[in-house]
């Protein structure tokens, strides 16, 4: 490999890795905080691709897309944390793991009858659809780099929300002593709904800002959420930061494996997984 | 006196079951032989599952890993490598395959608990799939693998029984499963069965009064495994073909939700919700095309307000009734 190469698939790796964490920092925020077992967290990020696909057909616009996407999701979150999500928390894992697997084929179904089956893709815009040079002959596409920034930057408004402020407390709170935080009288009720909705726009969000880059397709929340699954246990269990780190370990593992070793690239994450949970049997950050 | 009549009923019920199970070919109807067929070999799968989940508390979400494993052993030796086409050569090879490996698998996931051991299985399951969807030795594809054939019973020049008649296969598998039931019934009985119960209701405290917790639970892993890899074998056998959809996590999945609609921890827990799920999948499927969506609602429902499983009906009913009668 020469340099250029290697420096398109970091640049790749970066991207990938900032992507999984929007979808994995959602998927253990509710692990940490809830205590459940979301396997329908994919299905957000399906969901949003094929919310940009639809909703940019109509406004023409993918900024207008995104903005419009989120709010939809995130009310979408609200109520189904509302209606279904609330009745799990006293629940055993087993049965939050059947449920949201029951709701992740409504959703997959779903999907097919309001869209359809097919692989879609959606326009990169106008202003973004160029590419920068990389060496003498390689290029890379701006929409790439734009969208790095981007995911970047809503990765460190989380941190941010998080770390900085008062509700960020609450939510830090909840994942370490759940039972604490509602004897102090803190209204965990609303709490958990924030946090479940922040999870779906985040997970959404990140479908909608990569539906330009890739393909939009049916399996595709099925296969983050698996990925999403190792990030959180690398990253430690309710771990934003943990999630942030696995994220871009699991990519750099991904996107280097395709190239190096095309039959077992599969396999490399979960041979990462295997031995950093020997290593640490909690994840990175164990919270 | 009551729990003798019960014991009594209840025998008397299983010996009709079997009847009936046994009398079903004579109908000669081969699709619903084949379909009853398919019922009995994924019951099995759910039991050996229920070993883990419902008697050892062990939630396991990478069961499909043995599944296909067991199926990919037969697949390999008999038409891949062109090792043995003979039952009495693969179907071991296939259930000691699977333990073998669920054992050194299960040496490493079992360092870790609830939700993390959800995951972890989940995960080390994945690595079997993409393993049987990538690697070309190991018949690598997407589509998987056609077979050659049923295995042969052959016993030099003395054939036994053919598996290739519908029927034949069909006495097969039930006296595998029937077996199947019998060992556990036995195993659960055994000092190994009650340890496992116990760990299953206090794990801290079954180390404490001085049982090898992990080896225990490594002893129900890889037993499960094994079985489970006998129930893929069947699988691989009756479709004549594999494929990397039987070690992906939404069979994992299916066959949890197989327990839970039967009911974990029961002996026949995974032979109703079995007949549950297939029964559920055919006849969603013959009126709407759609069947994934009501399965999901279905499923949604049954976690919501029958957590129990449906072996827990007839309870509930009971309990209703009598709550009429006071």
């Amino acid at each position: 490999m020469d340099l250029a190469l290697v420096l398109i698939q970091t640049l790749n790796a970066i991207q990938y890795g900032l992507l999984l964490f929007l979808v994995a920092s959602g998927l253990t925020l509710v692990f940490g905080v809830m205590g459940v077992i979301n396997l329908a967290h994919g299905s957000f990020y399906m969901m949003g691709a094929y919310l940009a696909f639809t909703l940019s057909s109509l406004t023409g616009n993918l900024f207008v897309t995104i903005i419009l996407g989120t709010l939809l999701s995130v009310v979408l979150g609200a109520v189904l944390e509302w209606a279904l999500y609330s009745h799990l928390y006293q629940r055993n894992h087993l049965q939050q793991v059947l449920l949201t697997y029951g709701l992740m084929l409504i959703f997959e179904e779903m999907r097919s009858v309001l869209v359809d089956n097919a692989v879609h893709s959606v326009e990169v815009p106008a202003w973004a659809n160029f590419s920068v040079p990389l060496g003498s002959v390689m290029t890379y596409p701006a929409y790439r780099l734009f969208m790095s920034v981007i995911c970047l930057a809503v990765a460190l408004g989380l941190y941010v929300l998080i770390q900085r402020t008062k509700v960020g407390a609450r939510i830090r709170a909840g994942a370490s002593n759940r039972s604490m935080v509602q004897i102090l009288g803190i209204n965990i009720d609303w709490l958990y709904r924030l946090v479940f909705a922040l999870g779906v726009g985040l997970a959404a969000f990140a479908g909608m800002i990569n539906a330009p880059a890739s393909s939009v397709s049916p399996g595709m929340g099925s296969q983050v959420l698996i990925v999403s699954f190792v990030v959180v246990i690398v990253g430690g269990i309710g771990s934003v930061q943990g999630a942030m780190l696995a994220s871009l370990l699991i990519a750099f593992a991904d996107t280097f494996s395709k190239v190096l070793i095309p039959d077992y690239a599969g396999v490399a994450i979960y041979v990462v997984m295997a031995g950093i949970l020997l290593w640490r049997p909690e994840g990175l950050f164990k919270s | 006196m009551s729990s003798l009549v019960k014991s009594r009923s209840r025998a008397a019920l299983i010996a009709l079951f079997f009847l009936m199970l046994a009398g079903f070919p004579l109908l000669d109807q081969p699709f619903y032989t084949e379909l009853v067929t398919r019922v009995m070999i994924l019951s099995m799968f759910a039991i050996s599952l229920d070993l883990l989940v419902g008697y050892t508390g062990l939630i396991s979400f990478g069961h499909a890993a043995w599944f296909g494993l067991g199926g990919y052993v037969f697949a390999l030796l008999g038409t891949k490598y062109h090792v043995t086409n003979s039952l009495w050569l693969t179907l071991p090879a296939a259930v000691l395959v699977t333990a073998s490996t669920a054992f050194m698998i299960g040496l490493f996931v079992l360092r870790t608990r609830g939700m993390f051991f959800i995951m972890v299985t989940l995960a080390f399951a994945q690595i079997f799939y993409f393993l049987f969807h990538d690697v070309k030795a190991l018949g690598g594809s997407s589509d998987g693998m056609n077979l050659r054939g049923k295995p042969s019973a052959a016993l030099g020049p003395w054939v036994p029984f053919e598996l290739s008649n519908t029927e034949t296969l069909y006495y097969f598998v039930m006296i595998l499963m029937a077996a199947l039931l019998l060992l556990m019934t036995l195993l659960l009985r055994s000092p190994l069965g009650c340890a496992l119960q116990g760990i299953r209701e206090n794990e801290h405290r079954m180390e404490a009064i001085g049982f090898p917790v992990f080896r225990y639970k490594l002893a129900a892993f890889t037993i499960a495994g094994g079985l489970a890899g006998l129930a893929g074998y069947l699988f691989a056998v009756l479709n004549s073909a594999v494929n990397p959809e039987m070690l992906s996590w939404h069979q994992s999945a299916d066959v949890l939700l197989i327990l839970i609609l039967g009911g974990m921890g029961q002996l026949w827990g995974g032979l109703i919700g079995a007949f549950t799920f297939v029964l559920l999948q055919e006849l969603l499927s013959s009126f709407t095309k759609l069947w994934h969506l009501w399965l999901g609602v279905t499923i949604v429902l049954v976690v919501l307000l029958l957590p129990g499983g449906m072996i827990s009906l007839s309870e509930r009913i009971n309990s209703l009734w009598q709550g009429r009668r006071t």
